[in-house]
């Protein structure tokens, strides 16, 4: 079974982005070499840092969505330490999270329709009971009225 | 009158240490004590040590009530909403909060401070 794994890292903010683009290549060709997929990869692009890493204020900031066991993500962690323009790093474990995710949003499905449910019942009741009270409610008006 | 001289000593000498005590674990309590006054109609419990209202104002879980499933170290706008102007967590009986969101959110704080999107700690 394979495990989802979210990598963001940060690199230089003055790598160019050709360099960029080839160290990420890079990056996914260790992921594929050692039989993982790389799900995705988003560039957020350069942002100002909330406090100074290598005497940097801004980093370029990359996620990386990679189905791959654990023993992959400890190489792919390694090269991230190794590579010199990337600053920093973390790595997330996502395929248990999602599965709660997922098993919360079915329970509540199920649960929705079951206040449906109860709704309807309550309607058919409540309809009868308005049939039984319109003839009880007219008197009362009308004795109010009088009083 | 060597009988006083005894008495006080001791006491001169026990007394500190019962003040000291309280008086540390208290006053964070203290220092927002001023809050109790303007709260809105909460009922103010006359014993010193506590000192807080009972249930402030049935504040709600804004996860529990918006059904937020994830809360993700990388939605920096969602968690600076609990997190100070010092950088410091906030604790959740300010921000109401349930305790299953409040652990995940400060994992997710903790997360975002060691890739940079929230600070450690900034000048207060």
């Amino acid at each position: 079974m394979e495990r989802k794994y979210e990598v963001m890292f940060i690199l230089r903010p003055d790598v160019a982005p050709e360099e960029a683009d080839k160290l990420i290549a890079g990056f996914q060709a260790t992921i594929e070499k050692g039989n993982g997929k790389l799900v995705s990869n988003e560039k957020l692009g350069n942002r100002r840092l909330a406090y100074t890493v290598r005497k940097f204020n801004e980093g370029n900031y990359n996620l990386l969505t990679v189905e791959a066991d654990g023993s992959l993500v400890a190489e792919l962690e390694r090269r991230l330490r190794v590579t010199e323009p990337v600053i920093k790093f973390i790595t997330v474990r996502m395929d248990e999270e999602e599965k709660r995710i997922e098993k919360v949003r079915k329970l509540r499905s199920t649960r929705v329709k079951q206040s449906t449910l109860n709704a309807q019942a309550a309607q058919a009741a409540h309809a009868t009971e308005a049939q039984a009270e319109q003839p009880a409610e007219s008197p009362a008006p009308a004795a109010e009225a009088t009083a | 009158m060597a009988e006083e001289r005894t008495h006080s000593a001791p006491r001169e000498g026990s007394a500190p240490r019962e003040g000291s005590a309280p008086r540390e674990g208290s006053a964070p309590r203290e220092g927002s004590a001023p809050r109790e006054g303007s709260g809105p109609g909460g009922s103010r419990p006359p014993r010193p040590s506590g000192g807080r209202k009972f249930f402030r104002r049935k504040k709600v879980c804004k996860f529990c009530v918006e059904k937020i499933d994830a809360i993700p170290y990388r939605d920096v706008r969602l968690l600076q909403g609990f997190v100070a102007e010092s950088g410091k967590i906030v604790p959740r009986r300010l921000t109401g909060v349930c305790t299953k969101h409040q652990r995940r959110v400060t994992r997710a704080i903790k997360q975002a401070r060691n890739i940079a999107l929230l600070p450690f700690a900034q000048r207060h």
